[in-house]
């Protein structure tokens, strides 16, 4: 077994591991870090793929910023995960049944004959100065320019979403406009009102 | 590496909404007061003027831009058209229900131009890519708008219902076209089409693909067994949020349909058809048959909605016999037809709903349409041709649309698809004619005149007596839509 293969199956090994913990440990803090070694071992089988780029910014984006927030968030929200996994187990049997009719249909219909070496052989290694991240950049700018500002309308719209399901204007607050408050004239404040000195 | 500036001129239209949308944010955020008034009427001139551009860059060719991944067609410019038209009608009727709920923030008019540039997107797509990102656009602003309703429990329930499945939905969808690029090793659908052709797809890969992708569409045309968020989406939204899923994304779900199947993956036809088949079947007799048990509407209009989703698919099951092609252009254009019939009517019924609802006041129940005839005589009439319609009687438009689907599938030589498609209406029809029974022959429960803005009441009544004209002369609607397939196949 080459070095390669060694390590791919080491790779697929822990990432199938560490999926599965994901929904089924019992603390949803876990849970998460189990979805970060999930991530590293997808991006270790992405460098095996010459997919440099890709498995630096699953690393950064997915594990440097979208789990980090994702954990805050879970520690934050303090969710009773008791009541989450009511029924749990209940639905497991049948649930998990399911899923193995699924998976085994799978297998049998896709097996290795389909995607295996002899029908997609694997393409010649690149070049030692072949850059991974110029080539990405040239087609996305070029050849797939339509799709990717198409995908920017698309968080767009995720952010008008967010906004305008979350914000609120609450009433009753007791919240000073400071523009209003910084130009707030004296005579609106303070009335001079002139009257005659009053004997006791 | 040689890069030529694509072409932009065929997707003006699409540029155009989508400068205007980025416009309609920066505007309300200043406007401040008229921010709400200004956004809709930006929102409805941008339709327009968008209308304008595609009559103007339409010249019946196909055009192929952005590294293939937009085509430019006669279908594609007659749908968009269509889907204009129904936004703004949707948008025209659901303005005052927004106001008396203090819904109709800028924000709502934003995500119906974004979902609008979603649909123009899905219609004129060639790429897998392309259709996708459209799709999702689409159901992102959708179910944004299904929770606009933030104090409702109910639509937050409906919208995270939408949601989750929706996810699910493109999940089951993104798996499916990873098969087809790992079969045809294209995602352009006429690469997807050639590969095919050329029998260099194992077919194996290629049927796999199609089921995950059939699935992903069988849930956003809402059609049996991937129906299950349909009534709770359609009650639990806001009515007018209703209206707007239950119009125009129809069309750009048949869009979808069209260049998937049909440009995509034509060669294997008989396999997606057999497919097709057990949705239709399933959807007509669930759609017609739970109706029957309905008491909300909204609900009621739901299963209809499935039902009528069902003999669309009809008319794409018949369009490649055994192998002979002949009868593909009139089967296709029949479910067109039967699809623009089902929007117009969509509009003007859950129209009519927002009709009779004020500030307060759901008229979401069919109880709340008793005695309609005694309040307002000519809204009850309006709800009467609405009815009729959808049940197929002749001569309304809802009759030639399923006459047009039923000859299609007869000439398919599918005599027991049509038998059972023509029995399952007739039990359809007694649930719209409960609603005609209701108007003219109970005692109204509420008495309460229908106070509506005059905009409203006269587009109400257009659009109810076109599908009472278009009934009586259907050719003109039935010929441009066959004439837009002939142009773009």
């Amino acid at each position: 077994m080459e070095f390669k293969t060694f390590v791919f199956y080491v790779m697929g090994a822990i990432l199938l591991f560490a999926a599965l913990r994901v929904i089924t440990a019992r603390n949803p803090v876990h849970a998460a870090l189990f979805l970060v070694l999930s991530f590293f071992s997808a991006a270790g089988i992405w460098l095996l793929l010459e997919a440099e780029f890709l498995a630096i910014v699953l690393v950064l984006v997915y594990v440097g910023a979208v789990m980090v927030l994702f954990l805050f968030v879970v520690m934050m929200l303090d969710i009773n995960t008791e009541r989450l996994r009511q029924g749990f187990w209940k639905h497991l049997p049948v649930g998990g049944l399911v899923g193995l009719l699924l998976a085994v249909q799978m297998i049998l219909v896709l097996g290795g004959s389909y995607f295996g070496h002899d029908v997609m052989p694997a393409p010649p290694p690149a070049d030692p100065d072949y850059s991974n991240t110029r080539e990405i950049g040239l087609v996305l700018y070029t050849e797939y320019v339509y799709p990717f500002e198409l995908a920017s309308l698309v968080l767009l719209i995720a952010m008008v979403a967010a906004v305008t399901l979350t914000l609120r204007k609450r009433k009753g607050t007791r919240y000073i406009n400071p523009s209003e408050q910084v130009s707030a004239q004296r005579k609106d404040r303070v009335e001079l009102v002139s009257m005659p000195a009053e004997k006791e | 590496m040689n890069f030529v500036v694509p072409d932009f001129y065929p997707a003006a239209a699409e540029i155009f909404v989508a400068v205007m949308a980025l416009v309609i944010m920066l505007a309300s955020t200043f406007a401040r007061r008229i921010a709400t008034a200004l956004a809709y009427y930006l929102t409805q001139a941008t339709l327009i003027v968008a209308a304008v551009v595609t009559v103007a860059t339409m010249d019946g060719q196909v055009m192929l831009t952005f590294s293939n991944m937009f085509v430019s067609d006669l279908m594609g410019d007659f749908l968009k058209l269509l889907i204009y038209f129904s936004v703004a009608i949707a948008l025209l009727y659901g303005r005052g229900y927004l106001a008396d709920r203090s819904m109709d923030r800028p924000e709502y008019y934003l995500l119906t131009l974004l979902m609008t540039l979603g649909m123009m997107v899905m219609v004129t797509s060639n790429h897998l890519l392309t259709l996708y990102i459209g799709l999702e656009m689409m159901s992102l602003s959708l179910y944004a708008m299904v929770a606009f309703d933030r104090e409702s429990a109910r639509s937050t329930e409906a919208a995270m219902k939408y949601f989750v499945l929706g996810a699910l939905a493109s999940g089951l969808l993104l798996y499916g076209m990873s098969m087809l690029y790992g079969a045809t090793g294209s995602m352009e659908f006429s690469g997807i089409a050639q590969a095919i052709y050329h029998q260099s797809a194992n077919s194996t890969v290629l049927v796999f693909g199609l089921v995950f992708v059939m699935a992903g569409l069988a849930f956003k045309l809402g059609v049996v067994p991937f129906h299950m968020w349909v009534p709770d989406v359609y009650q639990g939204a806001p009515t007018a949020v209703t209206l707007m899923i239950a119009s125009a994304p129809k069309l750009a779900a048949f869009a979808m349909a069209m260049r998937l199947l049909v440009y995509g993956l034509f060669e294997i036809a008989e396999h997606w058809q057999s497919m097709l088949m057990f949705l239709a079947v399933l959807s007509i007799v669930l759609g017609n048959i739970a109706a029957i048990a309905q008491t909300n509407i909204k609900r009621m209009l739901a299963y209809s909605g499935i039902a009528h989703m069902g003999f669309v698919l009809l008319g794409l099951l018949s369009g490649v016999v055994d192998g002979d092609r002949h009868f593909a252009l009139n089967a296709y254009s029949s479910a067109m037809f039967y699809a623009v019939a089902y929007v117009m009517m969509s509009l003007a019924s859950f129209g009519m709903i927002i009709l009779l609802s004020r500030a307060g006041f759901e008229a979401e129940n069919i109880d709340d349409f008793k005695g309609l005839n005694q309040r307002s005589s000519w809204f009850a009439l309006m709800m009467l041709i609405i009815m009729f319609s959808m049940a197929g009687v002749p001569f309304f438009i809802g009759f030639f649309a399923k006459l047009s689907v039923l000859q299609a599938v007869v000439a398919a030589g599918y005599i027991w698809l049509a038998v059972l498609a023509v029995v399952m209406s007739l039990i359809g029809a007694f649930y719209y004619l409960r609603v005609v029974k209701v108007m003219y022959f109970d005692a109204p429960e509420d008495s309460a005149p229908i106070h509506a803005p005059a905009d409203v009441k006269v587009m109400l009544s257009v659009n109810g007596l076109a599908i009472a004209v278009l009934g009586l002369l259907p050719q003109g609607l039935m010929s441009l839509c066959a004439y837009a397939l002939i142009a773009s196949l």
